[in-house]
């Protein structure tokens, strides 16, 4: 990592820390500084409720957010880079819809009872199964079409037609399910990092952690991929096998993050961008982890955005990602040709 | 410094498979290729040259035949032994624009580091060096983007450079560069394949700098296949004929170029007092549809065909005898003399002359 990289990384790691303490005051129920501060260090002197609040919710929601961030932002780099498309995400080559249908199937077609709060064991591992199929399916089929399909556009919108594939089946499945698991659907595709309970949470850092590993390894192939197959090949990367780790990494990041907070847009697609204009490098040595840095930060303020009203209730995750992802595409798109990583 | 082979093909097929089956391209090549020389492959365009370099560089296999690398057979190599052995130089567009020219020749390090790529003071150390062989060394932290077309191709062959190959493979390497940069690059190469005793072999359109720069020759055509041999000896035997299997097209051997055929309505008699005026003196009038004849070759046979500049394409009507062929005599660049029926005009510039010209002759039909 050079200089600037340590700079940024640094400056992140003190925002995520003081956004992680801002997550913490905030929320529906007003808890006191001091209350929140003798809780987290152990002094058992606080009402209960404040505590199951704090240690049962908040922290697991600050936590969920700051892994989601990273995954998605990393899976989001990792696509752009080996696409060769600085409009790839997670979400536009239709795998977080593999993942949609494959969590529809599981909490949908199961009868509907399923709904998004009541977990076990068994069921959390059938919806991350799930995601993790229906993106795994998708992605193979993009995959088999981008053998017939040289031009990266027409690639993308193959992608969004298999989006909209998915979207009719997940209609269906809305049709045919009970009113409970339909609402239970609705909610969790509006998005929330409050999905996760302090139960499930080492599990889901399990798997964040191992694609996120996944993808450090992938630092070096992915900088010879910037050169093109060609000279990556000549290089002694092999392909084949580079392409394959980096869809179980996006897959299984994807899956995992889909499977409990639902699809959420924008931060796979936006973050590396805002990584890369504050860096001005296209280096991975010190792309991915920034990426993974502010991919963190910019879930912990949405987060915070959406807890924010707090009595009044909460905002879905889904409305607020947008309206900090999509200026940041549009200032790179107009600004394209100044903007050295493009040529 | 003791030449080697580097490349050895045995009665070589190469191709590639289509959904009917095989395609040859070219079958039963053999040839050799050694360290220390700048070789260039010439050919025209869809007769298998970047078949070839592919096939080469392992991107493809070959169809059948023997293909030795440093005497070991190139599917047998492993692909990180292969990243040390052949380094290619492309036209390619990358997405490497937000990567400094450091950090792009660094990447060539990649079949040398381990497995995050970490540079060690060696790696830098030859990193820097070849920086400084290629030239490039001034513009080390600049964006790639910020790059002329000529300084990127330098750095493309720094990072084929800085893996330590014994052959370097160039597809083109100057295709879309000025000649200032085309001989730079092509004068690099010469260079380095002596200082660094590398075999290098391009592809290129050039080949007025190949048949200055190259020490040998590759020679693709569908017709003959390839012809290879040391650059003087290949033109000497009139093999530059071969090349291109167009029959209005032919080499200047004298000057090493090619031209296109004239179509000529009117001939004209030329004298000039030198060389050099004589040759561009004959140029004017080809391009403006006169076959020249020379002074000399009047007084012996007069064989129109045969002249040394331009074919006939057609049968000039107004040919009677050598005595009433119009004439010019060029006694320097600034007196320009034509005599035509016994008329006499001089000229100060060829502006002029044309002008003149365009005036007495009629085009024909």
């Amino acid at each position: 990592m050079n200089y600037k990289g340590v700079k940024y990384g640094i400056i992140l790691i003190a925002t995520i820390l003081l956004l992680i303490i801002a997550n913490l005051l905030f929320g529906s129920v007003h808890i006191p500084a001091s209350a929140v501060w003798n809780i987290i260090t152990n002094n058992a002197t606080e009402k209960a409720s404040w505590s199951f609040i704090i240690m049962e919710s908040r922290v697991p929601q600050a936590i969920t957010a700051l892994l989601c961030g990273a995954a998605l932002a990393g899976s989001g780099l990792m696509l752009q880079t080996a696409f060769n498309n600085p409009l790839a995400g997670p979400s536009i080559l239709g795998i977080t819809s593999g993942a949609n249908l494959g969590v529809a199937l599981v909490m949908l077609a199961g009868g509907g009872t399923l709904a998004a709060g009541i977990f076990n064991l068994s069921n959390f591992f059938s919806v991350i199964l799930g995601a993790f199929v229906g993106s795994m399916l998708v992605m193979g089929l993009i995959l088999f079409f981008s053998t017939l399909i040289k031009s990266n556009i027409m690639l993308l919108i193959t992608g969004i037609m298999i989006g909209y594939i998915t979207s009719s089946a997940i209609s269906l499945l809305n049709f045919f399910a009970t009113a409970e698991g339909v609402h239970s659907y609705i909610i969790w595709g509006m998005g929330n990092f409050g999905g996760v309970s302090l139960q499930q949470l080492p599990y889901f850092t399990i798997f964040c952690v191992a694609g996120l590993l996944m993808a450090i390894l992938l630092i070096k192939p992915l900088n010879a991929l910037l050169l093109g197959t060609r000279y990556a090949e000549n290089l002694g990367i092999n392909i084949r096998r580079t392409r394959n780790l980096l869809l179980v990494a996006t897959g299984l990041l994807t899956a995992v993050t889909t499977a409990f907070c639902g699809p959420i847009a924008f931060i796979g697609l936006a973050v590396p961008h805002m990584a890369r204009l504050m860096l001005g490098t296209s280096n991975h040595n010190s792309l991915l982890p920034i990426t993974l840095l502010t991919g963190g930060v910019i879930a912990l303020l949405c987060n915070l955005i959406c807890i924010l009203p707090g009595e009044s209730g909460i905002i879905p995750l889904n409305a607020v990602t947008p309206i900090l992802g999509a200026p940041v595409i549009i200032y790179v798109i107009i600004n394209q040709r100044k903007i050295q990583y493009f040529n | 410094m003791e030449k080697r082979n580097v490349i050895s093909a045995t009665d070589l097929s190469i191709g590639y498979h289509t959904n009917r089956g095989e395609k040859q391209v070219h079958q039963h090549l053999s040839f050799e290729l050694h360290s220390g020389e700048l070789t260039c492959l010439l050919g025209a365009n869809g007769t298998g040259k970047s078949t070839l370099l592919r096939t080469l560089s392992a991107s493809q296999p070959a169809l059948s035949g023997k293909l030795l690398i440093e005497g070991k057979a190139l599917e047998e190599y492993s692909e990180r032994d292969r990243s040390r052995i052949i380094g290619i130089v492309l036209t390619d567009k990358t997405q490497a624009g937000g990567l400094t020219v450091y950090e792009l020749v660094a990447l060539g390090r990649q079949p040398h580091t381990g497995f995050f790529g970490r540079l060690h003071r060696e790696d830098h150390r030859i990193i820097r060096q070849t920086l400084d062989a290629v030239g490039i060394a001034h513009k080390a932290n600049n964006y790639m983007t910020e790059l002329s077309d000529g300084e990127r191709q330098k750095t493309m062959i720094a990072k084929a450079l800085v893996q330590e190959c014994p052959l370097i493979l160039l597809d083109e390497p100057t295709a879309f560069l000025d000649v200032v940069s085309r001989i730079e690059i092509m004068s690099l190469l010469h260079r380095l394949a002596i200082e660094q005793n590398k075999a290098i072999l391009l592809s290129t359109h050039d080949i007025e700098q190949a048949l200055v720069l190259a020490d040998k020759l590759w020679l693709l055509s569908k017709e003959k296949g390839l012809l290879h041999g040391v650059t003087e000896d290949l033109i000497l035997q009139q093999r530059m004929d071969d090349l291109f299997s167009r029959k209005d097209i032919k080499f200047d051997y004298a000057h090493g170029v090619y031209y296109p055929e004239v179509d000529c309505q009117h001939s004209i008699m030329v004298e000039a007092s030198d060389d050099v005026l004589l040759h561009w003196t004959i140029n004017a009038l080809n391009r403006h549809g006169f076959a020249c004849l020379l002074k000399s070759q009047t007084e012996e046979v007069m064989d129109l065909f045969t002249s040394q500049s331009g074919l006939i394409k057609a049968n000039p009507t107004d040919i009677k005898s050598p005595t009433t062929l119009p004439q010019l005599k060029a006694v320097s660049a600034e007196n320009l003399i034509l005599i035509k029926d016994g008329l006499q005009e001089v000229c100060t510039s060829f502006e002029e002359l044309l002008n003149v010209i365009e005036k007495y002759f009629q085009p024909l039909g």
